[in-house]
């Protein structure tokens, strides 16, 4: 079954610059799998070093954000779309940490 | 990379870090983004999200990040990144900066001291997460074209 997953512009360089790419897959889980194991410089941007969600990464079946269904055990169906949409945060409270090159 | 902006632009900016201070403010950039430059063309102000915590955090939502999406194709425009304030601090990316942001955007920071905009820099996350570079700003008194990459 044929689930789309639309991939946001910042992130469609590791993703061959493609604007969404179609898996067959049972699960939001597994089309995401399917998604970074071909495009594997996505996962990082996509999931923490212990491979969780990142807390500002949102991705949404269809209209439905999957916190509020199964999470990524949520079962698709042939032509679900996926979307993958941050939450904007940020802030100061120790810049420096931040690596920042100036 | 570089980031033209507009005096008039930049003028907004600062004048929303000012009316929010001691809070940060927070909006979307939108523009067009070219081979190795790219130029703000508007803002997009939107409403800081962390009540409990406005003084030293920002949040957008993904509702609000729709909007914004939406006012940069209604005006023929991409959405290229984001500004924030950091009031009484300086204008430099925090660890908490990078560990919520993707690359390509242009994060916009103005720093804000006693009610006055102070530096105003802009930073991309690099490839590998592990730090923000500098963009160079050009600030422009007159907007110009930069020719889109696609």
């Amino acid at each position: 079954m044929a689930v789309k997953v639309v991939i946001p512009t910042p992130l469609r360089p590791y993703a061959g610059k493609q604007d969404s790419v179609e898996f067959d897959a049972r699960t939001v889980g597994e089309a995401l799998s399917r998604l970074t194991t071909k495009y594997e410089e996505l996962r990082k941007h996509l999931y923490t070093d212990d491979g969780k969600i990142r807390s500002f990464v949102n991705v949404y079946l269809n209209d439905e954000d999957i916190r509020y269904l199964q999470k990524e055990n949520t079962q698709t169906k042939d032509g679900d779309t996926i979307s993958i949409v941050p939450s904007i945060a940020g802030g100061f409270a120790s810049p420096a940490a931040s690596g920042a090159n100036r | 990379m570089l980031l033209y902006l507009s005096k008039q632009l930049m003028r907004e900016i600062e004048t929303k870090a000012e009316e929010s201070y001691p809070h940060e403010c927070c909006g979307a950039l939108l523009g067009k983004d070219g081979a190795g430059k790219r130029e703000v063309l508007d803002v997009f102000p939107l409403v800081n999200r962390r009540e409990d915590s406005p003084r030293n955090r920002f949040a957008i939502t993904p509702e609000d990040f729709c909007a914004a999406e939406k006012a940069a194709s209604d005006r023929g425009l991409e959405l290229i990144g984001w500004y924030h304030s950091h009031p009484d601090h300086p204008a430099l990316p925090s660890e908490y900066d990078r560990e919520h942001a993707w690359p390509w955007y242009s994060y916009i920071i103005v720093s804000v001291a006693d009610r006055k905009p102070g530096e105003m820099k802009s930073w991309r996350l690099a490839d590998d997460r592990a730090r923000f570079e500098l963009e160079p700003i050009e600030v422009r008194f007159s907007s110009s074209a930069v020719s889109p990459a696609r």
